[in-house]
């Protein structure tokens, strides 16, 4: 193991602890909510994964602008494998919240919760990359215009956030507001640790299924190379 | 500069001369939006209010432009004739916006009937929902025309136009009703006119990627 690149399995284990850790100081050490209770709980787990989604998307796009960029092939699967990751999060991101929804506001879904309403946006954008993809034939063609579609996703998430912000005025005259009272330290700190946990794990997601991308390739050129 | 403009402009023209002798596109899309607005007419409940009139009127007129788009670049693929439009020596996002300013007079036609037939069977327009009509319709091909060009690099692309486009349309419906209702349109405008400009930058620079091998 090297102080560059850690291998792995060591990031797995320091995942797994960061996760327990995380478990603990929101279980212990954060304060519960005077206004909603146990059901404040889910924030330190709905918010990671939601800001985890949308790193997902950024490396997803940035890999996809260094694909255009540079026309290194090896962005593509990167690129494809991020937005994969954001995706997964992404639904995650929608399921909690639902939950959270369900807990303190009796519904399984509201529109006036801009934040999902967002997600719903992107999930639904970014399984259409999935289609886009995986209806084009493999090649030089295939990577740029999975490129620019998750190029344009980057573009989309202001854009949407911003439009679904204006249409709860016409829509909903009243939203409701997630202001609960200030976050006090240590509920920070329970929620920068379980943020550190989830952002780590989807690392390690990342490169779990890039590493297995990668052989499922040079197993097939292999094969092809056997043959001939 | 002015080649640039030169080439843009034979681009959209042969689409429009195209469209002149074969009519396949704009007469099934102002048919599309006016049976689309008779529909609706039954889908509504007796006392609706006219703000849900307006909703419908984006549906159709989304929907119509989807019509539109899904042939936008039949004439390129069928022939080949997109290799050969590639293979010219003039910049390759030319042939972006030619597709968008003929994909806008088709859809601009169209609108020029449908939004009389909405004020006659439904609620009236002023002038900031026109307004509105006019700068999504501008983001509707802008994105449009680089989105089924995508499409029609892939299998079943009649299946996937609108499940590329719409997520990237919601933002413009938003707009275009808030521009029809809203005591405010002037924000909803903005909006739109920042929509435009996003996209039609971010269509005209990636462009070329989508098109060459």
């Amino acid at each position: 193991m090297s102080i560059t690149k850690p291998s792995l399995a060591s990031l797995a284990g320091l995942a797994v602890v960061l996760a327990g850790a995380a478990v603990a100081m929101i279980f212990f050490v954060a304060p519960e909510d005077a206004d909603q209770g146990l059901s404040q709980k889910i924030f330190y787990v709905h918010v990671p994964i939601a800001l985890t989604a949308y790193a997902g998307f950024g490396l997803g796009a940035w890999k996809a602008l260094r694909l255009l960029w540079t026309r290194g092939e090896r962005y593509d699967l990167e690129s494809y494998t991020g937005i994969h990751q954001g995706t997964i999060f992404g639904a995650l991101t929608l399921i909690t919240g639902s939950i959270w929804a369900k807990a303190s506001w009796g519904v399984w879904w509201t529109w006036s919760s801009n934040q999902l309403v967002l997600f719903l946006v992107l999930f639904l954008f970014y399984c259409a990359y999935f289609m886009l993809r995986f209806s084009i034939e493999p090649g030089a063609r295939r990577e740029r215009i999975s490129a620019v579609y998750a190029l344009f996703g980057v573009a989309l998430i202001p854009v949407s956030f911003f439009a679904i912000r204006l249409a709860s005025d016409f829509i909903h005259p009243t939203v409701f507001t997630r202001e609960g009272p200030q976050m006090t330290g240590e509920m920070f700190a329970a929620f920068c640790c379980s943020w550190a946990a989830i952002m780590l794990l989807a690392y390690v997601m990342y490169r779990t299924e890039l590493a297995g991308k990668r052989t499922d390739l040079n197993l097939r050129a292999l094969r092809e190379a056997l043959a001939r | 500069m002015t080649a640039y403009l030169a080439d843009v402009a034979a681009l959209a023209r042969k689409d429009l001369r195209l469209e002149l002798r074969a009519r396949d596109t704009l007469p099934a899309m102002v048919l599309f939006v006016v049976a689309t607005l008779v529909v609706f007419h039954f889908a509504l409940p007796g006392g609706a209010a006219d703000d849900a009139a307006y909703g419908l009127l984006w549906v159709a007129l989304v929907f119509t432009s989807l019509l539109g788009l899904g042939r936008a670049w039949t004439p390129e693929t069928e022939a080949g004739a997109l290799d050969g439009l590639v293979l010219a020596a003039s910049d390759r996002s030319t042939i972006w916006l030619g597709k968008t300013l003929a994909a806008l007079a088709f859809l601009g036609a169209a609108e020029i009937v449908a939004l009389p037939a909405f004020a006659l069977f439904f609620a009236p327009l002023d002038g900031p929902a026109v307004a509105g009509v006019v700068l999504a319709s501008i983001g509707l091909c802008a994105v449009g025309a680089l989105v089924s060009a995508m499409a029609a690099a892939a299998r079943g692309r009649e299946v996937l136009l609108p499940l590329l486009f719409l997520p990237l349309a919601i933002p413009l419906v938003v707009g275009g009703v808030g521009s029809s209702i809203s005591p405010d349109p002037g924000t909803y405008l903005a909006f739109l006119g920042l929509y435009d400009a996003v996209f039609a930058i971010l269509s005209w620079a990636a462009f070329e990627y989508v098109v060459t091998e």
